[in-house]
């Protein structure tokens, strides 16, 4: 990229929230399906139906707008966008136009330590789209196209920053903070894979300084980080060709081609839609009383930096730690359950960033997917601390607990694995490696004292593992200095 | 010709049985729709099969419904389950729906028994119902006149007495207007009163299915059992149904009675039956005064505007890719709903989508859209204080008399003027009855009451008391 120019990024964040059925009707929001089976009259839009909201909606709006720290007025309302094309049933989507349920919010962001805040102008609810599904690779090649309408009616969020990002990081970790708080506040499963987030990227550069905005492209329907910030870089080194060899960016509608690896033009600005917006007349207006707006905001879970904060001068945990248990509200959460009978949050982070983690990627799961309860975690942390396991011990369980979710008490008495912590019988081990290696024994009596490790090497490999290491060396210590 | 409650009678005595009955209107109704054009569909099988039902439950003394066995007909935007339902459209040639209408279902629940469904103006858009697709319906009393519109064949076939009542929908007088030109009760409620479920739309914010009966006692039975909350309609009032039956017959004396003067600009015949009327109900002990609703002149402006608006917006579904009627020449999509709009909308359907496009356009939404909604509340604010001063208000039904076929059709200014009465009830929200109050040329001159919001049963013991004083409803047309 050409350091002339500074780059301006807003982004259209459209969010899928988990809700049981579908904005306007019961029908169930399940992703998958036959093609057509998760519908009725009214999502098809037959002739005479009419939507009824569904609160469920409305409250995960309110919701996302206080986690995001915008203003929720108490009146809002819907409105028809209507544009003719076959994934829509009534050839318009009920959505929000000047009166969105959120405005005015804001997130902060961290990329290379640095914390920026990026402005939210708004938030608003809307139906999502039915499914072409074209015969052929491209529209141009089919024969024929089919629809799926299973998604339409799924609600939405749509989620629009203020043009305040500067790169295609910055895009990412909004993003990716985006993500994290609508799962901290269980509104959407955010899964990009499912579509149930993906993102339209509006980019402009300008010269450094300049105080208007260069001309601007939106590139749609990018449902991968990766996607996102690729079709970003992509732009602002077209847009920065273009400008250079003396051309005009224009103002248009853009789509990423993930197979190319290029944004491509989809429509000028002289072939935009013009909307014809107007307030949906089959709906009241939505009127929200403040006890209602309160009530939510009193039952919002902690957020992903209150919480990071927490774990920071409650626990001591540093801010590394602190980050790496945030990152997911599944992690946040079981940290805290397992921290109410283990009073040792380091030793916590320390096997579930390490052994732990390490055994579910080797094993291809995630924390949320695993098997191990909470119950079972505190449990090996217990017999950790009690000295009944060691260490070692410890890593040869993990694998077996999150391959059966078996209790690591149970391991632990099938396989034996008790760490022998009996001085006696430590003793009687001592002895025979004693006895089996004079010559480490002479070794360390002419002063070589590093030659005790191997002995207590020998005397774990005889106890095959179970040795109290600590009792090991204090036994072995004090017969050799005898 | 019955009423509800005497046939009702005559069926718990058995008198007379419901497939007898059923039986008898439909002979009737296959001669006598030959000439006035009134039906799109009937439902012979299946209204035998219902009768038959009911005089199961009878002789098997099961309780039955005051409708039981009532034939009616239902306006043919109304869904009707399995029943083929056009808005006398081309472009639904063939759709049956899926589903039942709210107040279908709440009929069918009352033992109503179906006859078919009524012509009407293609997608409600008309004051003459010329503008239906597949035919043209005839005013009883005189088959070379209009019978109005848009619900011209649920008005006609009351006026004809083809069925007992019939269902009808009201979005800028499609209820009041036919029922004046036809002779005949008709009601269109509060906005909310009565579920829109079902009712394929025109004009979301100003359509409302109402009743029409020969007479008030009937369409005030049909308006109890239809009205009340529906979860399923989000702009219906949380209200329980009306008890227009239980408030009939009460005194009407020291009503007070405001005649808007704007509303008596008609033809003569008109005004002056209009004026024997009121006479009338001074007779009766009423108080009449003249008043006035001085933005009245902005209402039909407005009323084209934003019914033409939403009209747009609502009718962009009937497109060919899901149902109804499909152009199967094009190459393309875009083409083929394109195609398939042009060629199987009306003219007056495609010219009012057209109005409504252009005035929700961007830079002209202000201009036109939103200035229609101010005058909306103006219009609103008229009626609020004028109801500070009276308990209804009555005005002609229409300026002039049921015209001739043909008379307006290629005018459609005149066309639209006509509608001036009752328009500005739909964008005020309010109910309104049309009851008939007089005949001139031999032909019915139809009169409105309005009330405040949800005061239909007020209204109907208003209209109930002047038909008592009457015998203008036992007049019947000799359809000749």
């Amino acid at each position: 990229m050409n350091n002339k120019y500074e780059v301006v990024i807003g982004l259209e964040v459209h969010v899928e929230l988990k809700t049981a059925t579908k904005i306007f009707c019961g029908c169930k929001t399940t992703f998958g399906g036959d093609p057509n089976t998760h519908v009725c009259p009214i999502c098809l839009g037959l002739p005479g139906v009419l939507p009824v909201v569904n609160e469920k909606v409305v409250e995960y709006g309110v919701r996302t707008g206080l986690a995001i720290n915008a203003k929720v007025p108490n009146y809002s309302k819907f409105d028809r966008k209507n544009y003719y094309y076959p994934d829509l049933t009534k050839n318009f989507q009920t959505s929000q136009f000047d009166l969105p349920i959120c405005e005015n919010g804001y997130l902060d962001i961290e990329v290379d330590g640095v914390v920026k805040r990026i402005g939210i102008t708004r938030a608003h609810m809307e139906e999502d789209a039915g499914k072409l599904v074209h015969s052929g690779k491209t529209i141009s090649s089919s024969n024929s196209s089919n629809v799926d309408y299973n998604r339409v009616g799924v609600p939405l969020l749509e989620i629009v920053s203020e043009p305040d990002i500067r790169s295609s990081e910055e895009a990412k970790a909004y993003v990716e903070a985006l993500k994290m708080i609508l799962t901290y506040i269980d509104v959407s499963d955010c899964k990009m894979e499912e579509g149930s987030i993906r993102a339209d990227a509006n980019v402009s550069i300008r010269l450094i300084g300049a105080k208007e905005f260069g001309t601007r492209t939106e590139t749609k329907n990018l449902n991968s980080l990766k996607a996102l910030q690729k079709a970003i870089e992509y732009e602002v080194e077209r847009q920065t060709e273009v400008i250079e060899d003396g051309g005009v960016i224009e103002q248009e509608t853009r789509t990423w081609d993930d197979e190319q690896g290029i944004t491509l033009s989809m429509r000028s600005k002289a072939d935009a839609h013009d909307y014809r917006y107007f307030p949906e007349p089959d709906l009241p207006p939505i009127i929200l009383t403040d006890e209602y707006i309160d009530n939510i905001r009193r039952l919002l879970p902690e957020l992903p930096e209150a919480r990071k904060k927490r774990l920071i001068e409650m626990d001591s945990l540093s801010v590394y730690d602190a980050n790496l248990v945030i990152a997911e509200k599944f992690l946040a959460d079981f940290y805290d359950e397992v921290r109410k009978s283990i009073d040792d949050p380091k030793l916590i982070v320390n096997y579930l960033m390490g052994d732990y983690y390490r055994e579910l990627v080797a094993v291809g799961l995630d924390f949320s997917s695993s098997p191990v309860s909470t119950k079972d975690f505190s449990e090996l942390l217990k017999l950790l601390q009690e000295k009944t396991i060691s260490g070692k011990i410890a890593k040869e369980i993990i694998p077996l607990m999150v391959k059966d979710g078996k209790s690591p008490k149970v391991i632990v008495e099938e396989k034996g694995l008790v760490q022998i912590s009996d001085t006696g019988a430590i003793e009687a081990i001592i002895a025979e490696v004693v006895a089996a290696n004079p010559k480490a024994v002479d070794d360390y009596k002419n002063g070589k004292g590093n030659s005790i490790g191997f002995l207590v090497g020998q005397v774990m490999k005889a106890s095959k593992g179970k040795a109290n290491p600590g009792i090991v060396n204090e036994l072995l210590k004090s017969v050799l200095d005898k | 010709m019955g009423k509800i409650k005497d046939i009702h009678n005559q069926l718990l005595n058995k008198e007379i049985s419901a497939v007898e009955l059923i039986k008898e209107y439909l002979a009737n109704l296959k001669v006598s729709e030959n000439k006035l054009g009134t039906y799109l569909a009937i439902t012979e099988e299946k209204a035998i099969a219902d009768a038959l039902a009911i005089d199961k439950k009878i002789s098997n003394g099961e309780s039955i419904g005051l409708l039981a066995g009532i034939p009616m007909g239902i306006k043919d935007n109304i869904s009707t389950k399995g029943i083929i339902t056009t808005c006398g459209s081309k472009i639904l040639e063939n759709y049956k729906p899926v589903y039942n209408a709210t107040v279908v279902n709440k009929l069918y629940h009352e033992g109503g028994i179906i006859l078919g469904k009524c012509n009407m103006d293609e997608f409600a858009m008309g004051s003459s119902s010329e503008n239906s697709a597949y035919k043209l319906v005839r005013n009883p009393w005189d088959i070379d006149r209009v019978p109005g519109g848009s619900s011209g064949g649920s008005a006609a076939t009351v006026g004809a007495e083809e069925v007992v009542f019939s269902l009808g929908s009201d979005t800028g007088g499609s209820i009041r207007q036919p029922a004046g030109f036809c002779g005949v009760a008709g009601m269109k409620p509060t906005y909310g009163r009565v579920s829109r479920y079902g009712l394929i739309a025109y004009a979301s914010s100003l359509d409302q299915i109402g009743p029409i009966a020969k007479n008030v006692e009937d369409c005030a039975i049909v308006h109890d059992i239809i009205s009340g909350y529906d979860k399923m309609d989000s702009t219906s009032a949380n209200m329980p149904s009306t008890k227009s039956l239980d408030n009939i017959n009460r005194d009407i004396k020291g009503l007070r009675i405001g005649v808007p003067k704007e509303y008596f600009g008609g033809d003569e015949k008109v005004l002056k039956t209009l004026k024997k009327a009121l006479a009338k109900f001074e007779e009766m002990g009423a108080i009449v005064e003249e008043t006035s609703l001085p933005h009245t002149e902005y209402a039909l402006p407005a009323y084209y505007i934003i019914a033409s608006a939403e009209a747009s917006s609502n009718l962009a579904r009937f497109d060919g890719v899901r149902y109804g009627a499909r152009d199967f020449d094009q190459n393309d999509v875009t083409d083929m709903m394109s195609v398939t709009r042009d060629k199987f909308f009306g003219k007056e359907v495609k010219k009012r989508i057209m109005i409504g496009t252009y005035a929700l356009s961007a830079g002209y939404y202000d201009a036109y859209y939103l200035k229609a909604l101010k005058v909306r509340t103006l219009l609103k604010r008229d009626f609020d204080e004028a109801f500070k001063k009276y308990d209804v208000l009555i005005t002609p039904v229409a300026p002039t008399l049921p015209f001739k076929i043909g008379e307006n059709i290629k005018d459609s200014i005149t066309m639209y003027l006509g509608d001036i009465c009752t328009v500005t009830i739909n964008l005020v929200g309010i109910p309104g009855i049309a009851i008939p109050c007089g005949f001139a040329d031999g032909l019915p001159v139809g009169m409105q009451i309005l009330g405040k919001p949800f005061s239909e049963e007020l209204l109907f013991n208003v209209a109930h008391r002047f038909e008592q004083n009457n015998d203008f409803h036992l007049r019947k047309p000799e359809v000749k």
